[in-house]
């Protein structure tokens, strides 16, 4: 497993494109030849991608597309589209107040995942990663909440944090404290902190998996002149590990934040968007609007919205932030 | 090369990612409501008049549990002895899987040609769209039968469905805790009301449950408090205009607020859902951690389905109507309701329309009510409801001057749904009186 992981996590190592480099030559001989290869390879990956693209296309272009004719009438699921609108429903859209507290919660959720994962996911895999008894066993039980599925995990944790009857409340009972009034997901001010937290247990092993597997591609030479060199374990790891796990810190950070992008599940399940709009995320926004009020018109201005915001953020990030990253490959 | 892939695959996945959530909300629009069914064809339309050619109807129910299943499998069975060219096709399906169903249906044309529906905005849009058959002349009997029940079903004075249960809402308590705190009458005015929720906070009880987290239980406060609040003819007006500018629906933000601020409702209310498990509003009702919970008739088998020997709260089951507010207007002894009714798809055969007059006759209304499957509508089958607690709303039902339908149905999900979301605010102390108002005007004004 980690040396699968190393090549595609750490990718330090360079492995020249054996295909391309083949396929350069042979042309170069007969130019008839070359014609008629380049026209057999253009019918094979036609021949191979149709049926992958034509999936595309039917489940993910119509529907898009769809959904820009639909942000611009007035339609309740049914009947045909007539009620144009113009872009009345984007302007509705984006002077909903529930609608920017979903975009609030989400960027919240989106920065706060990734400053609380990657301490504690660094903390946990610098641990981890140190020789002890029960490695493997720690690893796997670190690993196991990021493989149960989201409803289980969701509404395991929507039982334990029931006010009153709940094992959280109950537990802090015990010792003579008292959880909040409300319970943490019925408190307006704390059910989204609440919501965070529980994501953060959920997806925690994510981010430790891939650390594990960036710190057995950071060579050992490096560690031995460390240390023939004098420095303390803290030195080694600032100096030495983080910078070089950096490229996967990147690239996890750029999972986490597209993760965040589309939370749904685990606040469906948790609070439904509650307490009283508290914990809505931009896709809560759309199926409320769209599922349950059947106005597709403003869940499909909604969900442009989304996919304008989720690219810009995917295309910052590549361009700003995994830029150097990418350069480094050689592209 | 493996960073080329990755970056690619990052790329890839970030467009999905953007690309899928918007695909959610994708839909069929080219769907025609009149080339619905055309695989039902063997209907042949509405042109026969109980011949004999073979006619296949496809109804869907959500009496998914025993009694019920068995009782309406063994009434289509009869149906199908006395009318031998009729097959009927049963889909009886939990009640959320019916209705997420039956939105696609709606989206794609292709109805059931008998469905359920609850009337008011949401029927409206149905019959707006042509998918829904107009009953007014083919069943008037049974419609002159049923009387005013029927309005909730209406749309320009036409009747597109037959309502089979009606019920209404108010709240149920447990007697024994009531006891307990003291309470020897229940509440007839808010101020009983909230002395009593005094009288059970002092006895250690929390006093009522409430699901906020699914909005509309929480949105049946402010429905009752507008229906003491406001006179009949200002809710009529207001259900067909659309406009709230009366200030009596201002007063009965007003009356919740004053409702809220007791704070009566158990911990974490605003997450609670209506009945989902044992934590719900329901279930903490039923296991005897509150002491009363505002709901429809449905709740002493919801009760019933929560705890493990299956009795709900028993014996101790209590029910009394909304408190009488300060300063109303509307007649104190109207209630809020709705309920369920069968309706046909615009091409249902004329065989459905005899099989769910049937389900209406007076013989399969009171196997219904001995079933303790609803609140039965025909008056024939009022004795047969056994059940004491749902005899009691029966009495309640037929005694009031009007059933108002529940605001959120009345209106359609657009401007309900709207008002529900303003309502919960309320309740979290973050809207004003004006604020569900306007909130609800909003959403109306962009309807029309």
């Amino acid at each position: 497993m980690s040396n699968a992981t190393t090549r595609s996590a750490g990718g330090a190592s360079e492995a020249p494109p054996a295909d391309r480099s083949t396929q350069d030559r042979t042309p170069r001989r007969r130019s008839s030849r070359r014609a008629r290869q380049e026209w057999r390879k253009r019918a094979e990956i036609v021949f191979f991608v149709t049926p992958a693209l034509a999936l595309f296309v039917v489940f993910v272009i119509v529907p898009v597309l769809t959904a820009v004719q639909m942000s611009v009438y007035r339609w309740r699921g049914f009947g045909p589209l007539e009620d144009f609108v113009g872009l009345d429903n984007y302007v509705s859209v984006l002077t909903n107040d529930v609608f920017t507290g979903a975009v609030a919660h989400t960027m919240i959720i989106v920065v706060g995942s990734i400053l609380l994962q990657l301490p504690l996911g660094l903390a946990v895999a610098l641990l981890l990663n140190r020789k002890m008894k029960g490695q493997g066993l720690l690893r796997t039980i670190v690993f196991v909440p990021f493989v149960l599925s989201e409803v289980i995990a969701g509404v395991i944790w929507f039982q334990l944090l029931q006010p009153r009857y709940g094992v959280v409340d109950t537990a802090l009972g015990s010792v003579g404290l008292d959880g909040p009034a409300q319970g943490w997901l019925g408190d307006p001010d704390i059910a989204l902190w609440t919501v965070l937290i529980v994501l953060t247990w959920k997806y925690l092993g994510l981010p430790i998996l891939l650390f594990l597997a960036g710190l057995q591609g950071i060579p050992n030479d490096l560690y031995e002149a460390a240390q023939l060199d004098g420095a303390t374990w803290w030195q080694v790891q600032r100096n030495i590990t983080i910078p070089l796990l950096g490229p996967t810190m990147r690239t996890w950070a750029f999972l986490s934040m597209i993760g965040s992008l589309q939370l749904f599940d685990m606040v469906w399940i948790l609070t439904r968007g509650g307490p009283a709009n508290a914990t809505t995320t931009m896709v809560t926004f759309l199926v409320n609007e769209g599922t349950n009020r059947q106005n597709y018109g403003i869940a499909g201005a909604a969900s442009m919205i989304l996919f304008v915001i989720a690219l810009t953020m995917a295309i910052l990030y590549q361009r700003l932030v995994l830029r150097r990253d990418t350069k480094e490959a050689g592209r | 090369m493996t960073r080329r892939t990755r970056r690619q695959a990052a790329l890839v996945v970030a467009a999905a990612a953007a690309l899928f959530s918007t695909a959610c909300a994708g839909q069929d629009s080219d769907s025609e409501p009149d080339a619905a069914d055309t695989a039902e064809g063997d209907g042949n339309g509405g042109d026969t008049g109980g011949g004999d050619e073979p006619v296949t109807i496809e109804w869907w129910h959500n009496s998914n549990n025993d009694p019920g299943r068995s009782y309406y499998e063994q009434v289509a069975a009869d149906f199908e002895e006395a009318n031998p060219n009729v097959t009927i096709e049963i889909n009886a399906q939990e009640h959320e899987d019916m209705l997420t169903r039956l939105d696609a249906a709606f989206q794609s044309g292709d109805v059931p040609d008998i469905y359920m529906e609850r009337g008011g905005g949401e029927l409206a849009a149905h019959v707006d769209a042509g998918l829904t058959r107009d009953l007014t002349d083919d069943a008037a009997e049974t419609i002159d039968k049923l009387g005013g029940s029927v309005a909730g079903w209406q749309v320009d004075d036409r009747t597109y469905a037959l309502p089979f249960s009606l019920g209404v809402v108010g709240f149920w308590y447990n007697t024994a805790l009531f006891e307990e705190a003291g309470i020897t009458e229940p509440p007839q005015t808010l101020d009983d009301w909230l002395a009593a929720v005094d009288a059970l906070k002092d006895a250690d009880i929390e006093p009522v449950s409430v699901g906020a987290g699914d909005a509309w239980p929480a949105a049946h406060y402010w429905y009752y408090t507008a229906l003491r609040q406001c006179a009949q003819d200002v809710l009529q007006d207001a259900v067909t205009s659309l406009g709230f500018s009366d200030p009596c629906f201002v007063r009965a933000g007003e009356t919740l607020q004053t409702i809220v601020e007791a704070e009566p409702f158990n911990a974490g209310f605003l997450t609670t859902p209506a009945q989902e498990g044992p934590t719900s509003a329901s279930g903490l009702l039923a296991t005897e951690r509150v002491a009363m919970e505002l709901a429809g008739h449905w709740e002493p088998g919801v009760m019933q389905g929560l705890t493990e020997d299956g009795e709900g709260l028993g014996e101790n089951t209590g029910w009394f109507p909304f408190p009488e507010v300060p300063g109303q207007e509307g007649d104190p002894e109207a209630v809020l309701g709705g309920g369920d009714a069968w309706a046909l798809s615009a091409d249902a055969p004329d065989q459905a329309v005899d099989f769910i007059e049937y389900l209406l006759s007076d013989e399969v209304q009171q196997g219904f009510a001995e079933n303790d499957m609803g609140l039965p509508v025909n008056p024939a089958a009022s004795d047969s409801v056994t059940d004491p607690a749902l005899s009691g709303l029966l009495e309640v039902r037929d005694n009031a001057p009007y059933v108002q339908l529940y605001f959120d149905t009345a209106f359609g999900e657009s401007v309900g749904g709207a008002m529900n979301d303003a309502i919960v605010q309320a309740f979290a102390g973050n809207a004003s009186p004006q604020d569900i108002v306007d909130a609800t005007q909003q959403a109306a004004d962009a309807e029309q």
